[in-house]
């Protein structure tokens, strides 16, 4: 990223998004107090929520749905085309995020070639999903107590059960856990009220529909790894790694992901243990080589569903080259259209040549905030680390503004030039110090026996 | 800290449970603060097979202690409490940090200085109020049944709503 890439990016305003997200939040402010007890100011916002649809295929169904809430009649269904309305709004600002960015730092993308979701089938799992979403919106988040926060836990844990579904059973888990962190929520301040309405509303959109991920296609070519994320809460970890996609049709930006439950009690690099499943790819991750694939599935939306039979460890290859010299030449893929969400952009750039100021990063006088707080434990790259590099491979994320999550520096220590990736310890600490004392203090080998000789009894 | 409102009403990433700190769970395998209580489960320093399942209650500071099977623990009586409560309490001060722990059974803390576990020890006076080992011991088993859950490739879309967390610098 250059000066004026940065600068198009941070310079950007959208008078269309900041009126949407207006609406967002006068919508969120009703869930805080709950849907059973609006007052006028409240029921402004959820007839406005739906004032902004009415020249929209979702016009009629949404004011139909605002005009029973505000009588009082919270139902259901009703719910479900409100949170249908919030997403569809957010998906708006995603879509004029991503125009901003493509533009601002000449990004080609894929069009969206998938379908649309549709309604979901009748399923009792996601009908109890539904019910305790609605119960907790219409006891808002400042009336929600412990028993309502547990009456979920059931058709969360049988949730589980279905592969397909373990996107929303670890939604609704993280949502769960911070409820009962907050609580008393009567008195909770500040109350995380936009990101708690996104968790109720993606839960309740993906408990209603299936999203679908369109036509899947099998592809075969070569991989070549930019960087690793890892995504946790307390029952879940999940290492989501971003590369391009070599293939007879051209340069892609993929990712793929692998994640497995937790305890809270296992942190920082212990984490990497449970996903020793994935020998390929993490060990690809961790020693910089190249993957072949063979035949895996590409899902519409960019998402490798990765199939370690379906992979080979290839050449070394370092993930700066392929940021410096491949980046350039990727096209983005599209978001499936439910799945559209500020939250949910990470687009990979390379940095170098910047400055430092405090938490960011300063390219021809222009500040790119640097998310320190996004360095996980689990892997060796540090704030000190951060601050003394001069390359940078990164995800441009947008969190009521635009900042960058590293995933890899290239830094200056003791005069010598270092690489630090987060995923360098993906298979395991290569730090004998940090490996050492993971070995006298593990986690999860104590856990594992306590379920050995518990759980089967 | 206390967060900056509206800056943390209005993200979408916003923190909600403060880092849980490492520890060695050998010991205590299980300290949770749920139900208006301070509850676990303590591995049998003797029998491998045997847990004790000990609790303290917010605000009264009744404890209990008994094994998974309901038998009381002998060495928790009305005179105080026994080993696996204080191992409870010790633990849970190291994963949640002291301030927390004190907050939610509603200890009133020195001030100054740095307490630490032994004050929070000392501030409580509460008896022996033996209570059902059966719910915690079944939570702890939930708690386990995380390790047992098959590894999944789908994409999660919702994880980008939980980033890890690092070492706020
Ligand atoms: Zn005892």
């Amino acid at each position: 990223m250059l000066g004026t890439h940065v600068s198009a990016l941070l310079g950007a305003e959208s008078a269309g998004a900041v009126e949407a997200l207006e609406l967002v939040d006068g919508f969120d402010a009703t869930l805080v107090h709950g849907l059973a007890r609006l007052d006028a100011e409240r029921a402004g916002a959820v007839t406005a929520l739906a004032g902004a649809f009415a020249a929209s295929p979702l016009g009629e169904r949404v004011a139909e749905a605002a005009a029973k809430v505000t009588a009082g009649a919270v139902a259901e269904d009703a719910l479900i085309a409100l949170a249908g309305a919030r997403t569809a709004l957010l998906g708006a600002v995603h879509d004029d995020l991503i125009a901003t960015l493509d533009a601002a730092i000449g990004r080609e993308r894929a069009a969206w070639a998938g379908e649309n979701g549709k309604a979901g089938e009748a399923d009792n799992l996601l009908s109890g999903c539904r019910a305790w979403l609605a119960e907790l919106a219409i006891a808002g988040w400042r009336g929600v107590e412990s028993d309502l926060v547990s009456g979920g836990s059931q058709a969360v844990e049988a949730l589980y059960a279905k592969p397909d579904r373990r996107g929303l059973a670890v939604l609704l888990d993280g949502l769960a856990a911070e409820l009962t962190a907050g609580s008393p929520l009567s008195t909770m301040a500040p109350l995380p009220s936009r990101r708690w309405a996104d968790l109720w509303a993606r839960g309740m959109m993906l408990s209603a529909a299936d999203s679908l991920p369109g036509e899947p296609e099998e592809v075969s070519g070569r991989l070549l790894v930019l960087g690793l994320e890892l995504q946790e809460h307390a029952t879940v970890v999940r290492a989501q790694i971003h590369g391009v996609l070599e293939t007879a049709a051209g340069k892609r930006l993929v990712r793929t992901g692998v994640a497995a439950g937790k305890t809270d009690t296992i942190v920082g690099p212990q984490v990497w243990s449970l996903l020793a499943g994935f020998p390929v790819l993490l060990g690809a991750v961790a020693e910089k080589k190249a993957l072949e694939l063979t035949g895996m599935t590409l899902l519409p939306g960019g998402d490798l569903v990765w199939d370690e039979e379906k992979a080979k460890p290839g050449e070394a290859v370092d993930p700066f080259a392929t940021a410096r010299l491949q980046l350039g030449e990727a096209v983005a893929p599209s978001a499936a259209p439910l799945e559209r969400h500020p939250v949910r952009i990470a687009e990979p750039v390379f940095l170098q040549g910047y400055g430092h100021a405090a938490g960011a990063f300063v390219i021809d006088g222009h500040e790119l905030p640097v998310a320190l707080d996004r360095l996980p434990t689990a892997g060796p790259l540090t704030a000190a680390l951060v601050a003394s590099s001069t390359e940078c491979v990164g995800l441009l994320r947008w969190d009521g503004r635009w900042f960058l999550q590293p995933l890899a520096v290239r830094a200056t220590v003791k005069k010598a030039t270092v690489d630090v990736h987060i995923g360098d310890w993906a298979m395991g600490p290569t730090d004998p110090k940090v490996a050492k004392a993971l070995a006298k203090a593990d986690a999860v080998a104590v856990l594992r026996e306590r379920a050995g000789r518990l759980l089967r009894k | 800290m206390q967060p900056e409102a509206p800056e943390y009403e209005q993200s979408s990433t916003a923190r909600v449970l403060p880092p849980v700190q490492p520890r060695k769970l050998a010991k205590v395998p299980f300290v949770e603060l749920a139900d208006g209580r301070l509850q676990g489960v303590v591995s049998s320093g003797s029998d491998i097979a045997r847990v004790y399942v000990s609790s303290v209650e917010a605000g009264s500071h009744d404890y209990s202690c008994s094994t998974n099977n309901n038998r009381p623990c002998g060495g928790a009586g009305s005179y105080g409490t026994c080993k696996h409560v204080d191992a409870l309490i010790t633990e849970a001060v190291v994963q949640y940090g002291l301030r927390p722990v004190a907050r939610y059974l509603r200890v009133e803390l020195p001030e100054e200085g740095e307490p630490g576990a032994w004050e929070l020890r000392r501030a409580m006076n509460g008896t022996l109020n033996r209570t059902e080992a059966a719910v915690v011991f079944s939570r702890f088993l939930h708690h386990l049944s995380y390790l047992e859950l098959p590894v999944s490739t789908s994409p999660m879309v919702e994880l980008n709503w939980f980033p890890a967390a690092g070492v706020t610098a």
